[in-house]
């Protein structure tokens, strides 16, 4: 009898061209928005890809990792690093960024992958806390304090003259819709490759391992090797968002660039409200939180209680988040993983 | 000839030694039995023969070759399949995923290379209507059964079955036997640990008794269970 394999559904097919409108119209974006529209979805984007990240070490890897403001900081601070001492134009320094995040990983994975579960999660932790005092003491780039990009670095840098030409817009607003495109890319790349490395067999030796470790191994799994691949895919990625997160900002300081609270509590936040374990949930999980944000930005501290109390509220309610709600209920999968095997006997419906 | 061997293996939790110099050789295409109370250290063996642990002494040969100090997953991809006591399957992974999984790290093969052969293994073992469910819906028997078959989807020679018959109605320990020494007959050497005798002396050609970790007696199944030091130790019979 034959037996094939697919992991495609008619849903998932109506959302491949679907996306392919939406991916146009993003692109399109920056000739038909105002410039506080580009900045709030260059925000999203850029939330969008540190979610995801976290979301494949946490959800797809069993690494909770609460340092990932190391990679942030450190990819923020490297481009800084070599725009402003290597004098390297800010655009192709964002490269460097994932480099450094990398340099930090290595180390960190060594140390913390001897932890396991909580252990792992504060031993993260403590290394972001002790990287962010390292960089406080380097006193070229502002120590404590922090410093700015130089003006004429951000100025002059790739595309902002074409792109100001182009569209008829002043320096700043090029450089606005710049990050915005970086930032578009980044997250495509992002959600692209993380829906690639799923549906290979490391995507599955992934899943495996999340699922129950020495049985994994039991089966010829590699769980080491997934782990610390794993590990420093996001971190890579982590830093060459926070490289471009500080390219928009044009200023740094240790505090900010390595806040556990605005690179990894919202991070979690957006994931876990979104739905943990799937390439969905950051995605409703991050509009969510761009939502709140903009309801309640003037409430100070009242925002972030009203987080805290809703992340307990679907993690009470929907611990699979919004997305895994929906999916649950409607079946609906947009970025499709699960490979259905058909023919021969296998015609028995399964239970949903 | 011998595809495995032990030499005076011991390994010890702290001052419990669960396992006590044991020796033992087992040979090509055969199928040995393991039985010992609770707590004799026979899932400890296995660990230590999968390399889910490693021996503090002596040596374990598979195939002629050194394996004592190779990872579990080094030793999968040389031949060496297992089941767990309790059934460890991927949860969140469909039936079919489970094998695939074991298939292609097992044997270092694409999806697609490996999809007749999961497909084969998923009908042998009665699991193929259950393909596309997720493994934590399955019930006990069909845990059981997708043990046994993402085992055998690592295509080992060598298979160690752990306690798979527990826990079974009798029917449906006779279906599991029936299936077990269909992978028998192919050729795979095994080695299995059970409570339920029957089930056991009904496929395997010897048996080894283990008790405080130490091998006390290893032959033909009626001799050793006929035997007065395994009726006093193991059935706790006095004689």
């Amino acid at each position: 009898m034959a037996y094939s394999v697919s992991t495609q559904t008619p849903a998932s097919r109506i959302a491949a061209i679907a996306g392919a409108v939406l991916i146009l119209v993003l692109i399109a974006l920056p000739f038909i928005a105002g410039r506080s529209t580009i900045r709030d979805m260059f925000f999203i984007l850029t939330m969008l890809v540190l979610a995801q990240f976290w979301n494949l070490l946490a959800g797809y890897g069993g690494l909770v990792s609460i340092g990932q403001q190391a990679f942030v900081g450190a990819g923020a601070y490297a481009l800084f690093g070599t725009v402003i001492l290597w004098g390297v134009d800010p655009v192709p320094a964002i490269l460097f960024c994932g480099i450094a995040a990398l340099v930090i990983a290595v180390p960190t994975a060594f140390f913390a992958f001897r932890l396991n579960g909580a252990y792992f999660a504060i031993g993260t932790w403590v290394i972001a806390e002790v990287v962010r005092l390292l960089v406080s003491q380097w006193k070229t780039l502002g120590g404590g304090t922090g410093t700015s990009l130089p003006r004429d670095a951000t100025g002059d840098m790739w595309f902002v003259g074409a792109i100001e030409t182009a569209l008829g817009v002043r320096t700043a607003a090029a450089r606005d819709i710049l990050a915005y495109w970086l930032a578009l890319a980044l997250a495509l790349a992002t959600i692209g490759g993380i829906y690639w490395l799923l549906r290979t067999r490391r995507g599955l030796a992934l899943a495996a391992v999340r699922d129950n470790v020495e049985a994994a191994k039991s089966v010829g799994v590699d769980a080491g090797r997934m782990k610390w691949i794993v590990f420093l895919t996001s971190a890579f990625g982590t830093g060459l968002a926070g490289g471009l997160i500080y390219l928009q900002k044009a200023r740094i300081s240790p505090d900010a660039a390595f806040s556990v609270t605005d690179w990894t509590a919202y991070v979690i936040f957006i994931v876990v409200i979104g739905g943990i374990g799937t390439i969905e949930g950051p995605i409703v999980g991050v509009l969510v939180f761009f939502a709140l944000q903009s309801l309640l930005a003037d409430f100070g501290s009242w925002y972030l209680m009203t987080l805290g109390v809703l992340a307990i509220i679907i993690m009470l309610v929907a611990p699979r988040g919004l997305w895994g709600l929906l999916s649950a209920r409607t079946g609906l999968h947009l970025f499709p993983i699960r490979r259905r095997l058909s023919g021969g006997t296998t015609e028995q419906r399964e239970t949903p | 000839m011998n595809i495995l061997s032990l030499q005076n293996v011991s390994k010890s939790f702290g001052a419990l030694i669960v396992t006590d110099d044991a020796s033992f050789d087992v040979s090509q295409g055969e199928a040995l039995g393991i039985i010992g109370p609770n707590g004799a250290g026979k899932s400890t063996l296995f660990n230590l023969i999968t390399g889910n642990l490693r021996a503090d002494q002596g040596t374990i040969t598979f195939e002629g070759r050194d394996v004592t100090r190779v990872s579990a997953m080094e030793r999968c991809l040389t031949g060496i399949g297992r089941s767990f006591q309790i059934p460890q399957p991927f949860e969140k992974l469909t039936v079919y995923e489970n094998l695939l999984v074991a298939a292609t790290h097992g044997r270092n093969l694409s999806e697609a290379a490996v999809l007749a052969d999961c497909a084969d293994v998923l009908e042998r073992t009665e699991l193929i209507r259950r393909a596309n469910t997720p493994a934590g819906q399955l019930s006990l028997l069909e845990r059981k059964r997708l043990e046994l078959a993402r085992a055998m989807a690592t295509q080992p020679k060598l298979l160690l079955l752990d306690e798979i018959a527990g826990g079974l109605t009798e029917g449906e320990c006779q279906a599991l036997i029936g299936t077990i020494r269909d992978i028998h007959a192919r050729g795979v050497t095994i080695i299995w640990i059970e409570h339920v005798l029957h089930a056991l002396t009904s496929v395997v050609e010897r048996l080894l008794v283990l008790d405080f970790g130490r091998v006390i007696g290893l032959g033909d199944p009626e001799e050793i269970m006929a035997s007065k030091e395994v009726q006093e130790i193991y059935l706790g019979i006095e004689v």
